[in-house]
C-alpha cells in the first residue's frame, strides 16, 4: 500500500427538528408512527398541491453554517432536482444546487464545500403479503427537512473520517436543531473515495452511500482504500461509480456505474420565489452562535473563574466548551465550576461517550463512591442496559442469568449495592 | 334569452326583488346544460345533485331573511383542472379520468363561501395544452356562437359554458393566453389577474411562474366582482401576494378615463395581425380617444423573442410538473399522456439537460427578463395597453391539425402578459363575420382596478357584451 494516498470526502444528510416538515404542515416527527399517518397533498405531491418553505429550518440551515464557519448566500433559491423512484411523489425533489444557503466553511481542520436544505423522501417497504412479493410506500418521512453538509476531499483516513464526523455529530445536537441519531436515520453518512500515487486529487471518485454507523464508516472506507490501492496496483483503471457497504462481510458492492448515473436537470424552483437574508436578520442569527476565541477565553475566565489555561483549552475544544455550557444549561446542576472543568479537561469522565444528562450520574460514582439518589442510581442503570446491548438481549430470551453480568457491570461503575442495582436493572428490563 | 342569460349582477337584483329564486336559475341552467351539453360538449363532470341543494339552502337563507354573501346563488363552473374535493378531476386528460381529489383549490374554497353554486367541471385542452379547446381527451369545445368554430382555449369549456347559459360565470386559468382566448371566441369578459393575485393552490399546475387563475363573465363589472372574492394572499401559495386587494367595484359606476394615457404596442399590429382585426382593435382605440383618453403608439421591442422564451419556460415547467402523474398514487400509466401532453414534456427535458440548458432555459429566463423591461418602459408613460387577443381569423374544429406550429406562433400577444406577470382584462369590440372578437387591456402589475374602469368604461358605451349567441337569441 505504500506510495498510494487516499483522498476523502464526506456527505452527511441531517434531518432537522423542527416540528413541522419542510413544505408543509404536517409532523415531521416520522419515527415509529404508523405508516401514511402524517401526509397532506403537499408532501405526497398531489396535483396542484404547493411547497411553502419551513422559515424555522432555513433559519436553522444558516444557523448550523455559521457555526461550521461558512459564508452565507444572502440571495439563495431552491431547485428541483427530477429523478424517478417511487418514494419521491412529485418527480423531482426540492432541494439546492446553484447557490446553497452556505459554502466555503471550515470546521476542524477540514474545508466544508457547503451546506445546504431539501426535503427528505418516503420509504419504501419490501414486503410478502398472502404470498406476494410487494412493495409499500411510507410517505410519513416524505418532505421531512434535511440538511446536506458537503467535505472538501481532506479527510485522511478511515479513522479520521470516523473522528471528524463524531465531533460534527456532537456539535449539531449541541445546538439542538438535530438529535443526529443514526439509527432513527435522522443522520446519514456517505463518503466519497479515491486513491492517488503522485499526491494529486484524481478525476475519479468512488461514493460509498447507505452508512448507518461511524464504526461501519470507518469499514467502509478502509475496505475501499485497499480495494482501489489493490486494482492500482495490478494496473487497472478505477471507474467512477457509486457502492453500497455491507456491514456483515465488511464488503463494498457496486449499485451503480457511471454510465447509470442520473442527470437530474436541475432548475430553478418557480414555487417559491428566492429566499433572500438582510444583513439584521444575518446578525440575530449569528448572535446566537459561539463566540470568537479571544472573547471565549476572557468570558471564561470571567464567567466560570478558569484560569488561563483551562480556558484555552476550552478554546481549543470547541465541543468541550460547548458540552461544559450545556451542562450548567440545567439549573440543578450546581458543581463547581473549576472541578467539572478538570473532570473534562482530565477526561476523568469519558464525556464524549456521555450525555450532557447522565454527567451528574457520573461525577456522583466518582465523588461519593455510590450514588446519591434514585434519580442517578436510575440514570446508571440505563448506561449499562444501553451499553450492553449484547447481554440485554440474551436476558430479554431466557438467559435470566445474564442479568448477573449487568449487575457487575453496573457495579464496577457506582459501587452501589447488588441488590439496589438488581432491582433497578429490572425496572427497565421488564 | 331567459333568466341565465343575464350577468351576475342583474340575477342578484332579481334574488333581491324576490322574482327569482335560486332554485329556480339553477334548474333553468341544468336545463340548458342538457339541452345544449351534448352538441358543444363544455361540461364533463356535473355536480347537480350538490348544486340542488345547495340552491336550496340559499333559498331556505334568503326567507329566513338572512345577509346573504355577495354570490349566493350564482350558478358557476369550473375548469376542470380546478381540484375539486371528492368530484372528479381530470385535467380533460383520461390519464386521470377517475381521480377524485382529496382537497379543493382554494379559489373553490373561496367560491363556495360566498354562496356559489358549483353546476359542475367543464372541458378544456387537456392539462390547460392549447389554444383551441380541441386537445381534450374527452373530445374538442364547440362554440356556442357557431357550432363549426373552435371555443378557443385553452379554458373552452368555461368560456362555452357562460356563452350558453350553463352558468354564469366559470373559472379559467390564463398561462399563455388560455382565458383571454375563448374570452375573445365567445363574445365574454376575461380576467388574466397578476401573477400572485389569485392563489394557485389546489390547481393543477402548467407552467408555475406563468399560471393565472381568472374567470370569464358576460361583463366587466361581474368580472370585477368575481375578483373580490378570489384574490388575496393564500398561505398556502408562497408565490400569492401579500398586498391588499382594492376594492375593485368601488369606482365602476363613474369610470374616469379622460386623461388617460393608452398605448398601442407596435409589435402586435405587424403584418402578422390579421387586417379585418386589427380594423376592430384600431376601431376601438378610436373610441378610447373618444371618450377623452389619450391614444398612441408605444414599442416593446423584444416582443420577437416572446414565443422562443415562452415555449422554453413553459415546456421546462410541464416537463418537471407533469412528472408526478405516475400512476402510482393515483390516475393511470404515463403512457396515458395525451401526444400534446408529451411533446411538452420531451420539449422541457431537452431544454433542462446538461449541455443544453445555459443555451436554452437559461438563456430563455434572462430574455424574459428583458421582456418584462420592455413594458416596464412603457408603463412608465402609458397607464395601460390595448391589443389585439386572437391575431388570426377564427378557427374551425379540425383546421389545427395540419399546422401545430403555426398555432403556437399565435400566442405572442397574449404570451408576454405572462412572462410578464401582468394582468390584463379581454373584452368584446365586435365580431368577424358571425364569430366574436375580443381585444385586451394590459396593465402594469397588481392595476387590475384600473382595467376594470377603463372597461367599464368602454361597455358604457357599446353594446357587444349584450350580443347573446343565436341559439340563446332563438329560445325567444
Amino acid at each position: 500500500m505504500s506510495g498510494y494516498r487516499p483522498f476523502i470526502g464526506l456527505e452527511i444528510h441531517v434531518e432537522l427538528a423542527t416540528k413541522s416538515k419542510m413544505f408543509c404542515g404536517c409532523c415531521a416527527d416520522h419515527f415509529h408512527k404508523e405508516p401514511n399517518t402524517q401526509t397532506c397533498p403537499v408532501c405526497l405531491g398531489l396535483p396542484g398541491a404547493l411547497p411553502v418553505p419551513n422559515k424555522k429550518a432555513i433559519d436553522w440551515t444558516v444557523f448550523l453554517g455559521l457555526v461550521l464557519g461558512c459564508r452565507i448566500n444572502k440571495h439563495s433559491y431552491f431547485e428541483r432536482k427530477q429523478y424517478f423512484y417511487p418514494d419521491l411523489p412529485k418527480g423531482f425533489q426540492i432541494s439546492q444546487y446553484e447557490r446553497p444557503f452556505c459554502f466555503k466553511g471550515w470546521f476542524d481542520e477540514v474545508n466544508i464545500t457547503r451546506v445546504h436544505l431539501e426535503e427528505d423522501t418516503g420509504k419504501l417497504i419490501h414486503r410478502k403479503i398472502e404470498g406476494e412479493k410487494v412493495t409499500l410506500i411510507d410517505f410519513n418521512r416524505c418532505g421531512v427537512p434535511l440538511v446536506e453538509i458537503v467535505t472538501e476531499p481532506e479527510i485522511k483516513s478511515a479513522e479520521h473520517a470516523k473522528e471528524w464526523l463524531k465531533k460534527l455529530q456532537r456539535v449539531i445536537r449541541s445546538l439542538s436543531i438535530s438529535d443526529c441519531d443514526m439509527e432513527k436515520g435522522s443522520m446519514r453518512l456517505e463518503a466519497n473515495v479515491s486513491v492517488s500515487k503522485n499526491g494529486k486529487l484524481p478525476s475519479y471518485k468512488v461514493e460509498l452511500k447507505n452508512i448507518n454507523s461511524f464504526r461501519f464508516v470507518e469499514k467502509a472506507i478502509e475496505f475501499e482504500i485497499q480495494r482501489q490501492t489493490e486494482l492500482f496496483e495490478k494496473g487497472q483503471k478505477i471507474e467512477q461509480e457509486t457502492r453500497g457497504f455491507e456491514s456483515d462481510k465488511g464488503v463494498t458492492y457496486l449499485q451503480r456505474s457511471k454510465e447509470e448515473a442520473f442527470e437530474y436537470r436541475y432548475f430553478p424552483e418557480p414555487d417559491i420565489p428566492p429566499i433572500v437574508f438582510t444583513d439584521g436578520e444575518l446578525d440575530k442569527i449569528r448572535k446566537q452562535i459561539p463566540e470568537l476565541p479571544e472573547e471565549k477565553r476572557q468570558r471564561f475566565v470571567k464567567e466560570y473563574s478558569l484560569n488561563e489555561q483551562e480556558a484555552d483549552y476550552f478554546v481549543s475544544n470547541p465541543s468541550a466548551a460547548q458540552y461544559f455550557e450545556v451542562l450548567y444549561l440545567e439549573k440543578n446542576f450546581n458543581l463547581d465550576f473549576r472541578e467539572t472543568a478538570r473532570l473534562i479537561i482530565n477526561k476523568k469522565i469519558d464525556w464524549e461517550n456521555i450525555s450532557p444528562a447522565d454527567f451528574k450520574a457520573e461525577v456522583a460514582v466518582l465523588q461519593e463512591g455510590g450514588l446519591s439518589d434514585q434519580v442517578e442510581l436510575a440514570k446508571a442503570a440505563k448506561i449499562v442496559v444501553d451499553g450492553n446491548p449484547k447481554a440485554v438481549a440474551d436476558y430479554r430470551k431466557g438467559k435470566t442469568n445474564a442479568v448477573g453480568f449487568l449487575v457487575g457491570q453496573m457495579m464496577q461503575k457506582t459501587k452501589v449495592d447488588p441488590n439496589l442495582a438488581r432491582q433497578e436493572l429490572l425496572k427497565i428490563l421488564e | 334569452m331567459d333568466i341565465v342569460d343575464n350577468s351576475i349582477r342583474e340575477t342578484v337584483d332579481l334574488f333581491k326583488k324576490r322574482k327569482i329564486s335560486c332554485q329556480e336559475i339553477v334548474r333553468a341552467c341544468f336545463e340548458r346544460i342538457e339541452k345544449y351539453n351534448l352538441s358543444i360538449n363544455a361540461y364533463l363532470t356535473l355536480n347537480k345533485e350538490q348544486a340542488l341543494k345547495k340552491a336550496q339552502d340559499v333559498d331556505n337563507n334568503r326567507v329566513k331573511g338572512r345577509e346573504l354573501p355577495p354570490l349566493a346563488g350564482i350558478p358557476v363552473a369550473l375548469k376542470d383542472i380546478y381540484s375539486t374535493k371528492n368530484l372528479r378531476t381530470t385535467a380533460a386528460s383520461k390519464i386521470i379520468d377517475n381521480y377524485l381529489p382529496a382537497y379543493s383549490a382554494t379559489v373553490v374554497q373561496k367560491l363556495e363561501s360566498v354562496g356559489a353554486i358549483i353546476m359542475g367541471k367543464v372541458n378544456c385542452d387537456a392539462f390547460a395544452h392549447g389554444a383551441t379547446g380541441e386537445n381534450s381527451d374527452f373530445g374538442s369545445v364547440k362554440n356556442p356562437w357557431d357550432l363549426e368554430y373552435v371555443a378557443g382555449g385553452s379554458s373552452g369549456g368555461s368560456a362555452a359554458a357562460v356563452a350558453f347559459g350553463g352558468c354564469l360565470m366559470a373559472m379559467g386559468t390564463d398561462t399563455g393566453g388560455s382565458i383571454r382566448n375563448p374570452a375573445s371566441y365567445c363574445n365574454l369578459v376575461g380576467l388574466k389577474p397578476t401573477y400572485g393575485r389569485v392563489s394557485r393552490s389546489g390547481v393543477i399546475s402548467m407552467g408555475s411562474s406563468l399560471d393565472s387563475m381568472g374567470h370569464l363573465t358576460r361583463t366587466v363589472e361581474d368580472c370585477a366582482l368575481v375578483l373580490s372574492v378570489t384574490a388575496g394572499y393564500d398561505p398556502l401559495d408562497a408565490t400569492s401576494s401579500r398586498k391588499p386587494v382594492d376594492f375593485y367595484l368601488q369606482d365602476l359606476s363613474h369610470p374616469a378615463i379622460k386623461g388617460l394615457k393608452i398605448g398601442l404596442p407596435q409589435e402586435y399590429f405587424g403584418r402578422e395581425l390579421n387586417p379585418e382585426i386589427k380594423t376592430l382593435i384600431l376601431k376601438a382605440a378610436q373610441q378610447f380617444t373618444d371618450l377623452g383618453a389619450e391614444v398612441d403608439e408605444v414599442s416593446l421591442p423584444n416582443t420577437a423573442y416572446t414565443i422562443p422564451v415562452y415555449y422554453l419556460i413553459m415546456s421546462s415547467e410541464v416537463s418537471a410538473n407533469l412528472a408526478r402523474f405516475d400512476g402510482i398514487r393515483f390516475g393511470h400509466a404515463r403512457e396515458m399522456f395525451g401526444e400534446e401532453a408529451k411533446r411538452r414534456i420531451m420539449l422541457g427535458t431537452f431544454a433542462l439537460s446538461a449541455g443544453y440548458y445555459d443555451a436554452y432555459y437559461l438563456r430563455a429566463s434572462k430574455v424574459r427578463t428583458l421582456l418584462r423591461q420592455d413594458f416596464e418602459k412603457a408603463f412608465a408613460k402609458f397607464d395601460a395597453l390595448l391589443a389585439p387577443v386572437v391575431p388570426i381569423k377564427p378557427r374551425k374544429i379540425g383546421e389545427k391539425e395540419q399546422e401545430k406550429l403555426k398555432l403556437y406562433l399565435e400566442d405572442y400577444v397574449t404570451g408576454p402578459v405572462n412572462l410578464a406577470g401582468l394582468p390584463a382584462l379581454a373584452l368584446p369590440c365586435g365580431f368577424w363575420h358571425n364569430i366574436p372578437m375580443g381585444m385586451q387591456l394590459i396593465g402594469p402589475q397588481f392595476s387590475e382596478k384600473k382595467l376594470f374602469e377603463v372597461g367599464q368604461a368602454y361597455q358604457d358605451v357599446t353594446d357587444w357584451h349584450l350580443k347573446r349567441p343565436p341559439l340563446v337569441e332563438e329560445m325567444g
